[in-house]
C-alpha cells in the first residue's frame, strides 16, 4: 500500500510547473530590478505586499482545492464576505453587550470562531449539493455564491458594517518584531496545514484520486461523496479565513467586496498548475504563483499609467497564455 | 427520453403558473396589462441572451463573457456611429455591432475549438479582456444621448397596455420583434440544419459526434461566433431600449442567464436542451426579480432568491439522475428474482 501511495506520488511530480514558474518570477524581478529598482525592492513594498497577499492567498488555495478534486468553487468570495459580515455583526452586537471593555478581545475571539464555523458549514451545503444531490459543481456554486452574497446582502442591507471594535484592526496590522505581519503568519501556518494535508495524509492521496478519476475511485471503495464534503468545507474555512483577514485590512465588512477575486483565484491556480480536469496541482506551485501574481500586481501598480483596467486586461491575457503555453509544454 | 424533457418544461411551467397566482393574491397587481407588458420588456434582453448561452451549454460548453462581448459591441458601435452622426437605417447600427460580436466570438471560439481549452475558463479570462478594453483603453463612461435612429427605434411601440384602475401605461417595446427573429434563427437552426445536429451530437459525446462524421472543431468555431453575433445584436437592442448607453449595466447578467438555461432542462453536462425550456426559465427568473416589489419584498432579497431557485432548479433535475440511476440495478435485481 505504501508502496503505491509512493508511486502515485511520483506520478504527481511529474510536471515542469515548479521550474517554469520559478523563471517567470525571476524574470518578473529582474525586469523590475532593471525598471524601477529603488522602488520595487524597499522595504515598504514588500510589506504591503505581505499585507496584501493572504487575503487572495487563502481564496486560491481553497479555489485549487475545489479544481484538484475535478470541480470549481465560484463561491469563494460570497462564503469570505458572508463570514466576515457575521463576524462583524457578531463584534458589534456583542461589544455592545459586555460590561468590561477589557473582555473584548474574547468577543473578537468568539466571533472569529464563529464565522470560521460559518465558512464551513457554507462549505458544507456546497459539498452535499455537489456530492449528494449531485448538481454540477460549477452550477452548485455559482446557485450558493449568489446565495450566500444574498443574505449577506440581507443582512447589512447593503451597507458596509463599520465601527467593529477598533482592537480588531489592531490585531489585523499587527506585525511580529515590527517585521512580519500577523496576516502572513496566519497565511503561512494555513498553507503549511493544507500542504501537510494534501501531501502527507491519507485525505490526500484520496483528493487526487478522485480528482483524476472518480468513477475509478469509487469502483475502489473510497467514499468519493466524502472526500468531496471535506474539500469543499475545506474550501469554506479558508474563505472564511481570508474574509477575517480582509475585514481587518478594510476595517469594514460589505457583501461586494472583493468581486474580482474570482478570477484571480482561478488565475493563481491555473498559473499554478492546477490541471481544471482535476487530480493535478501541487500547494508549493500554487504558493510560487501567488507569488508570481503578487509582483506581477505590484509591478502594474509601479506605473500609475496603467489603471487599475488594464490589470483586468493584463489578467486576461495572462490566465489564456498560461493555458495555452501549458497545453504546448504538455503535449511535446 | 423525450418525454422526460417535456415533463421538465411542464414543471417549469407550473412554477411559473403558481408563482404569478401567489403574486395575484398578494398584490392583485400581477395579472394587469401593463405588469404582462413590463414583463415582457424586461424579459427581451436576457431572452435574447438566453438563446446563445442555451445553444453553448448544449454543445458541452459554458460562456460567461457574453455580456462583456455586448457591452464592447454596443458601446463602440454606439460611439462610432455618433462619432459619424449616422442618420441612416438602424439595420446598420444591429449589423456593425453583430460583427464586433462576431470577431470577439470568433477570439473566444478560436481558443476553444484549436487549443481545446476548457469553454468557462477561456470565457472567463477573455470576459475580463473584453472588459479591460472597454474600461481601461477606451475608458468607457455613459453615454447620455444616442444616436437618433437608435433612439426612435427604442421608442417605437407595438401598442400600449394601459391598466384601467390606476391608469398606468406600459409600451410594448418594438424590440420584441428582435427577440422572435432571434428565436426562430435559433429554432430553424437547431433543429433543420445538419449544424444543429452536430450541436447535439457534440454536446452527448464529442468522440463519438468525430466518429459520426461532424466536423466538430468547426462546429465549436462556429457556435461561439454564433454567441457572438447574438450576443452583439442583444447589446445593440439594450441600448436603444434604454435610451442610453451604460457600459457596466450587463455585467453579472452571465450568472442569471446561465442559471435560466439550466431551469429550463438544459443539461449542463451537454447534449439537451430545448429553447422553450429556455425560455420559460428566462421567464421565471424575470417574473422573480421584477415581482419582488409588486409583494413589497425589498429588493436586497433579490440575489437570495435567485440564489435559491438555482439551487433548487438544478438540484431537482441532478437529483432526479441520481435517484434513477440508483433505480435501475434494484429494477435488474427485481426482475431477476421475479
Amino acid at each position: 500500500m505504501k508502496h503505491d501511495a509512493l508511486s502515485f506520488r511520483k506520478l504527481q511530480k511529474n510536471d515542469n510547473t515548479l521550474l517554469n514558474n520559478l523563471v517567470v518570477a525571476a524574470v518578473i524581478l529582474i525586469t523590475m530590478a532593471i525598471l524601477k529598482s529603488s522602488k520595487f525592492f524597499s522595504f515598504t513594498n514588500f510589506q504591503s505586499m505581505a499585507y496584501q497577499l493572504p487575503q487572495y492567498g487563502l481564496m486560491a488555495f481553497a479555489m485549487a482545492l475545489a479544481m484538484i478534486s475535478g470541480g470549481i468553487d465560484l463561491s469563494i468570495v460570497g462564503m469570505a464576505n458572508l463570514s466576515s459580515m457575521i463576524a462583524a455583526l457578531m463584534m458589534i452586537k456583542l461589544a455592545n453587550l459586555i460590561p468590561n471593555q477589557n473582555l473584548i478581545i474574547y468577543v473578537i475571539i468568539i466571533s472569529c470562531l464563529i464565522a470560521i464555523l460559518i465558512g464551513l458549514l457554507c462549505g458544507l451545503l456546497n459539498g452535499l449539493l455537489i456530492s449528494k444531490i449531485g448538481i454540477p459543481p460549477i452550477l452548485a456554486t455559482l446557485g450558493s455564491m449568489q446565495l450566500f452574497s444574498g443574505v449577506s446582502i440581507i443582512l447589512s442591507k447593503g451597507n458596509a458594517i463599520n465601527r467593529l471594535p477598533p482592537l480588531y484592526a489592531k490585531i489585523g496590522n499587527y506585525a511580529l518584531f515590527n517585521i512580519v505581519p500577523l496576516p502572513l503568519l496566519i497565511f503561512i501556518l494555513l498553507a503549511l496545514s493544507v500542504s501537510f494535508m494534501l501531501n502527507k495524509s491519507a485525505y490526500g492521496i484520496k483528493l487526487y484520486m478522485v480528482g483524476s478519476n472518480t468513477k475509478a475511485a469509487k469502483f475502489s471503495g473510497l467514499h468519493v461523496d466524502k472526500i468531496i464534503i471535506q474539500t469543499y468545507c475545506l474550501a469554506g474555512i479558508l474563505s472564511s479565513v481570508s474574509g477575517l483577514i480582509m475585514m481587518s485590512r478594510l476595517n469594514s465588512a460589505k457583501s461586494d467586496y472583493g468581486q474580482q477575486y474570482t478570477l484571480q483565484c482561478l488565475l493563481i491556480a491555473i498559473l499554478g498548475g492546477v490541471n481544471p480536469q482535476g487530480g493535478h496541482g501541487k500547494i508549493s506551485n500554487v504558493m510560487i504563483a501567488i507569488l508570481i501574481f503578487q509582483f506581477l500586481s505590484s509591478s502594474i501598480n509601479m506605473f500609475p499609467y496603467f489603471s487599475n483596467f488594464y490589470k483586468l486586461l493584463i489578467w486576461g491575457i495572462v490566465l489564456l497564455g498560461v493555458m495555452i503555453w501549458n497545453k504546448y509544454s504538455k503535449s511535446r | 427520453m423525450g418525454k422526460k424533457r417535456l415533463g421538465h418544461e411542464f414543471y417549469v411551467f407550473l412554477a411559473i403558473v403558481s408563482l404569478s397566482l401567489i403574486i395575484q393574491a398578494r398584490s392583485g397587481q400581477f395579472f394587469t396589462l401593463n405588469n404582462l407588458v413590463d414583463l415582457m420588456v424586461s424579459f427581451i434582453v436576457p431572452a435574447i441572451f438566453a438563446m446563445c448561452e442555451l445553444i453553448v451549454i448544449i454543445s458541452g460548453g459554458m460562456d460567461v463573457s457574453f455580456p462583456a462581448v455586448a457591452s464592447l459591441s454596443m458601446f463602440a458601435t454606439t460611439k462610432i456611429l455618433l462619432s459619424m452622426n449616422y442618420t441612416g437605417n438602424v439595420f446598420f447600427a444591429f449589423l456593425l455591432s453583430g460583427s464586433f460580436g462576431l470577431i470577439m466570438g470568433a477570439i473566444n471560439g478560436a481558443l476553444i475549438s484549436i487549443f481545446n481549452l476548457p469553454a468557462l475558463i477561456v470565457t472567463l479570462g477573455t470576459q475580463s479582456i473584453f472588459m479591460g478594453i472597454l474600461q481601461g483603453a477606451l475608458n468607457a463612461q455613459e453615454i447620455a444621448e444616442i444616436p437618433k435612429v437608435m433612439f426612435d427605434f427604442g421608442n417605437a411601440k407595438l401598442f400600449v397596455a394601459t391598466n384601467p384602475l390606476n391608469g398606468l401605461k406600459s409600451n410594448m417595446s418594438s424590440s420584441i420583434l428582435i427577440l422572435f427573429a432571434v428565436v426562430i434563427i435559433t429554432y430553424v437552426f437547431l433543429h433543420f440544419t445538419m449544424w444543429g445536429r452536430g450541436v447535439y451530437a457534440i454536446g452527448g459525446d464529442s468522440n463519438s459526434a468525430i466518429r459520426a462524421g461532424f466536423k466538430v472543431k468547426q462546429i465549436k468555431f462556429s457556435i461561439y461566433c454564433f454567441v457572438g453575433i447574438v450576443a452583439g445584436i442583444a447589446g445593440m437592442t439594450r441600448v436603444c431600449m434604454m435610451q442610453n448607453c451604460q457600459p457596466n449595466n450587463l455585467i453579472g447578467m452571465e450568472m442569471t442567464v446561465i442559471a435560466a438555461v439550466v431551469l429550463g432542462g438544459t443539461s449542463v453536462k451537454g447534449g439537451s436542451g430545448t429553447i422553450i425550456g429556455a425560455l420559460l426559465g428566462t421567464f421565471l427568473l424575470t417574473i422573480i426579480s421584477n415581482s419582488l416589489l409588486l409583494l413589497s419584498i425589498p429588493t436586497y432579497w433579490q440575489s437570495f432568491f435567485t440564489g435559491l431557485i438555482i439551487i433548487i432548479g438544478t438540484g431537482v433535475t441532478s437529483f432526479q439522475l441520481i435517484l434513477s440511476s440508483h433505480r435501475l440495478p434494484s429494477m435488474r435485481k427485481s426482475k431477476n428474482e421475479a
